[in-house]
């Protein structure tokens, strides 16, 4: 990864979407999905963002790019806050997204060609039908299609291509951020590392920023500079990815890169998993103070009354946990 | 006395009829399960592994017919038998547990009247008794509020918890084997971590053998004595855990270990596979890898390579291994005239 500016391209400051759910007549209840999240990315970096489902992963990358309206809190980008329609329509001209799942996010009535030319559409980025057609074919050879696939249909392809028009369609824009969601989760073994590679390739050709949602650690390991771990809502631990695989420092962190499986017999024979009890509880009845404190083999009094904060415990590691500093 | 394994798989091939044509889902495969073995049996969608159990219980979707092989279970053969012999065995002695724990279990009956519907049906026992051998099932697997549980129906539990009713509902007539087709796949890291250590424990205190599918080669490494390897409907690699992770002899295994991302890859580009996964409709004559295959030779193309074996403990079909051999001999041979 290239050498990274120290201005972040992308800021969040304590971001809350919280969805009304109906739990009678005309009564709804706040899901807290995401609650008080901050984090920045510098500009040619890659952020991981891993957490196990219904974590909030996912509603951080939609909300970023607004496709939820924020409850409360600031995204930045390029130290501009994002708020009113007109930036939100800049902003999307620089940041897209790169969905799970290459199946249900491609239009079957659409070719290829429209499906890649749709934000070109959108955003009125062609003069000419041939510059528009010259462009597709760009973005194609970008991702590893070749021409003759323009005239085809989504269901034509096997899910490793069709994630690359996926990815060509977010590459339409020229964008300078983009937010993938478990991109590669879909695919076959042997296919996935083809995916991540252009994943590489293209951000060392184009100078792009990520941020990686994923719930395979060793690919989110294998691919960020940094790694933030989410539990119901919010982020228990950040820091560079090395760091947090070999130094984990919150108890859920430590749990969660031991349950990893290891390729590698012998490894797996010896390694120590630390078990955790029970199940992740519902967002709609998120306990109080620190939330992994049900399922937290160390969890005190303190924690149910507060949340810890999210402090700085060395440089650049970030941890939300009352004991943290007699644990480790 | 001849020793009879567990399960004899010979030559099993089983084919889906489509309008497009035969689809040969699997097409010649064998291995041989020991009682109290785990046996892993890996690779990619589409690669027939799910099909070659779904042929072992014989419960295929009506377009899919097995078309040649044998498939014996301590010394009975399974193929040809009517399905009412077949249900004696199907869920009591060989029982299979489902990747998605959502759709296996039926969203309108009680947790209780599914896992009690097994035990009355191959057991002898009565209400009260199949109602005391359910509630001990739940504990088995580690579910609390056992009782209360019994009452519930399927969408009031977590996935992990569905996973494990899926268990003990497989394990209530203590079977000889238990197939897991990808019984974590569906399932979060910290649950995963959970289910494959209660299969671990069960198994080590039930003594049943296991055969575990799967396309994650963490899971296999953590749980499996012996690895099958498949791709395209075949086997192209077969043997202890250890011989398939630190001596792989085909080209594909070789290729799949090197994609996974390790320890020692960070900051490394990944080493792909190259290609797109074969179309089962055209296949082509010679080795179904050969067109990934970075090592390919001709004779590759042309023909499959049969069981070569490497040792005791270890198969593969790649021609490689064919040269090596020969050039071995050919060494030797060269020694023995001097």
């Amino acid at each position: 990864m290239s050498e990274l500016n120290k201005t972040p391209l992308l800021e969040v400051r304590d971001l809350k979407e919280h969805f009304d759910i109906n739990v009678g007549f005309l009564k709804t209840r706040p899901l807290k999905a995401v609650d008080g999240v901050s984090f920045s990315i510098n500009r040619g970096e890659t952020l991981g963002l891993v957490g196990e489902s219904g974590c909030g992963k996912t509603t951080v990358g939609r909300t970023l790019l607004h496709l939820y309206k924020p409850t409360s809190g600031e995204i930045l980008y390029d130290g501009k806050e994002i708020k009113t329609k007109a930036d939100i329509l800049e902003f999307r001209k620089k940041a897209t997204m790169v969905f799970q799942d290459p199946y249900s996010s491609l239009n079957p009535r659409m070719t290829v060609a429209d499906i890649i030319g749709e934000p070109l559409d959108i955003h009125k980025l062609y003069e000419t039908k041939e510059e528009r057609r010259e462009r597709i074919l760009e973005l194609m050879d970008h991702v590893g299609l070749n021409s003759e696939h323009a005239s085809r249909y989504a269901h034509e392809f096997s899910g490793g291509q069709r994630q690359r028009i996926g990815i060509a369609r977010a590459l339409a824009v020229n964008p300078e951020f983009i937010v993938c969601d478990e991109p590669v989760s879909a695919l076959d073994v042997s296919i996935q590392a083809q995916v991540i590679n252009m994943f590489d390739d293209l951000q060392d050709k184009l100078g792009l920023t990520y941020l990686f949602i994923a719930h395979d650690l060793l690919i989110v390991r294998h691919i960020s500079d940094r790694i933030a771990v989410m539990y119901l809502g919010k982020i228990v631990e950040m820091a560079d990815a090395d760091e947090i695989y070999s130094h984990p420092l919150h108890p859920y962190s430590k749990a969660l890169m031991s349950a990893v499986p290891v390729p590698d017999p012998n490894t797996a024979r010896a390694n120590r998993r630390i078990a955790l009890e029970g199940d992740i509880p519902s967002p709609l009845n998120a306990p109080s103070g620190c939330p992994f404190r049900t399922r937290c083999p160390h969890a005190t009094e303190a924690c149910a009354e507060a949340m810890p904060e999210f402090k700085e415990v060395s440089s650049g590691h970030f941890v939300a946990c009352h004991r943290v500093g007699e644990l480790n | 006395m001849e020793h009879t394994p567990l399960l004899k798989v010979r030559d099993l091939k089983t084919s889906f009829f489509t309008d497009a044509g035969e689809v040969k889902a699997v097409g010649g495969v064998s291995f041989n399960l020991e009682r109290g073995k785990v046996l892993g049996i890996v690779g990619e969608s589409g690669s027939g592994k799910s099909v070659t159990v779904y042929s072992i219980l014989q419960i295929l979707a009506p377009t899919g017919k097995i078309v040649g092989g044998s498939v014996k279970f301590n010394g009975q053969e399974l193929i040809g038998i009517d399905e009412k012999e077949m249900r004696k065995i199907r869920g009591n002695r060989i029982s299979i547990i489902f990747q998605d724990p959502m759709t296996s279990l039926n969203p309108t009956y009680t947790i209780g009247h599914q896992l009690m519907e097994a035990i009355l049906l191959h057991t002898g026992r009565n209400k009260k008794q199949a109602r005391e051998r359910a509630l001990e099932m739940l504990r088995l697997v580690n579910i609390n509020e056992p009782e209360k549980r019994l009452k519930q129906y399927p969408h009031e539990l977590s996935g992990g918890m569905r996973q494990r009713v899926g268990i003990a509902m497989a394990l209530a007539c203590e079977p000889d084997i238990l197939i897991a087709d990808e019984p974590t796949t569906a399932l979060d890291v910290t649950i995963q971590a959970q289910i494959l250590e209660l299969m671990q424990d069960l198994q080590k205190k039930l003594g049943m053998a296991i055969i575990m599918i799967t396309h994650d080669l963490g899971v296999i490494a953590q749980l499996c004595d012996e690895v099958v390897v498949m791709y395209a409907g075949s086997i192209c690699e077969q043997g202890t855990a250890d011989e398939i992770f630190y001596n792989p002899k085909h080209e594909y295994t070789k290729g799949l270990l090197r994609s996974i991302p390790t320890d020692q890859s960070n900051g490394q580009k990944l080493v792909p596979i190259t290609g797109t996964p074969i179309d089962l409709l055209n296949m082509p004559k010679g080795c179904p890898f050969a067109p990934r295959c970075d090592n390919a030779m001709k004779i590759c193309l042309r023909e499959r390579a049969d069981r070569i074996r490497i040792n005791d403990d270890h198969m593969a079909t790649c021609w490689m291994n064919a040269k090596e051999a020969s050039s071995e001999q050919e060494k030797q041979e060269e020694a023995d005239h001097e």
